[in-house]
């Protein structure tokens, strides 16, 4: 399937580079809907692959890229299910949506992100599948997860450590603070920062200048480069499930919901 | 360093530019997000605009609370 228009997110392919746009407001939550659509474009990337060499990831909401998991309709399924149902649910969703980023992650294809606005939690994770990541100038970085009582969930830590030192993790992630574009690049997580309502043009630029190398060598050099630290990944599903079945948790989800702050993301 | 009132002016210079607001219609012990009429994305916006425009860095847990724009220059300012 080259192009597919969906609820969460569409896709389209031209002149060997095949662009996702995210469009589900508010903000690109990731729920069962956006989980659905993002299952959807991995099994059409074996295609895809055949006539590509890149992927761009964008948002076309104002808001931002993606403000991470839709925490609303996990906090609302968790309270209409039985404690154990819920969780054998959050289970679900969290091997589903490793199995989609995983996927991404090992595309042969080179893949960029292109970041504006909230890059949160598990939007911050789905940007740290990509290849390069190219920041608006605006873009903000965040995993709040440790405020809510959980760890990031959709292979955030195994991915921010196989780029990041580890201190550099242990602030972003203990702290819980946002950053900005530019802290991001300094640490060496995005590769370049433009200004205000330019990602997705640098990352086409960019995505031409990829187009001009052997594609094969590109996946070769990917592979040897960015191996997928398969272990943690599923070690980090089994700490994010303990760490649910908490009642802490459900508290600080609850809280979350029913925010409202004008900073709902601080504890 | 710039001065604290030099501090001040910028951001409210600053905060009326990026949102729109009639400079005038600012005042510095006025609540921003009311001022403004921002939510809690447009304050990540005024936040890293603020860290760009001063080249520092902001923790939000710093922030949490403050709301009138003189408190907030003068978390700015202990960073410069």
């Amino acid at each position: 399937m080259n192009e597919y228009k969906g609820q969460a997110l569409s896709w389209s392919l031209a002149s060997g580079i095949v662009e996702v746009a995210l469009h589900r407001a508010p903000c690109n939550e990731i729920g069962t809907v956006a989980l659905s659509d993002l299952e959807k474009f991995a099994q059409s990337l074996d295609e895809l692959e055949k006539q590509a060499h890149a992927l761009i990831l964008y948002s076309e909401l104002k808001c931002g890229f993606c403000a991470g998991a839709d925490l609303r309709e996990l906090y609302e399924k968790s309270q209409a299910m039985e404690k154990g149902a819920a969780g054998a649910g959050v289970r679900d969703f969290l091997e589903r949506i490793h199995a989609v980023l995983n996927r991404i992650d090992r595309s042969p294809l080179t893949t960029i992100a292109a970041v504006h606005g909230v890059v949160f939690g598990g939007g911050f994770e789905l940007a740290l599948v990509c290849d390069l990541i190219l920041a608006d100038k605006l873009a903000r970085f965040c995993f709040p997860e440790l405020r809510l009582g959980l760890i990031p969930g959709f292979g955030g830590i195994p991915r921010l450590k196989r780029d990041l030192g580890n201190a550099v993790v242990r602030d972003l992630l203990l702290t819980g603070r946002s950053f900005n574009a530019t802290k991001a690049q300094q640490i060496g997580l995005v590769s370049q920062v433009v200004s205000e309502g330019e990602a997705l043009r640098a990352a086409r630029a960019t995505a031409i200048q990829i187009g001009k190398f052997d594609r094969k060598t590109s996946a070769t050099a990917k592979q040897f480069i960015k191996p997928i630290p398969h272990e943690e990944l599923k070690r980090e599903i089994e700490i994010f499930c303990d760490l649910f079945s908490r009642p802490a948790v459900v508290a600080g989800l609850k809280k979350f919901v029913e925010s409202t702050d004008a900073q709902p993301y601080l504890p | 360093m710039p001065t604290a009132e030099k501090t001040l002016d910028e951001i409210l210079d600053l905060a009326a530019a990026h949102f729109k607001v009639p400079r005038e219609k600012l005042s510095p012990d006025e609540d921003f997000f009311k001022a403004l009429g921002i939510d809690s994305l447009q304050t990540l916006d005024l936040l890293t605009k603020l860290e760009n425009h001063f080249h520092v860095e902001l923790p939000d847990y710093e922030l949490q609370g403050v709301s009138d724009f003189r408190t907030l220059a003068g978390k700015i300012q202990s960073r410069l």
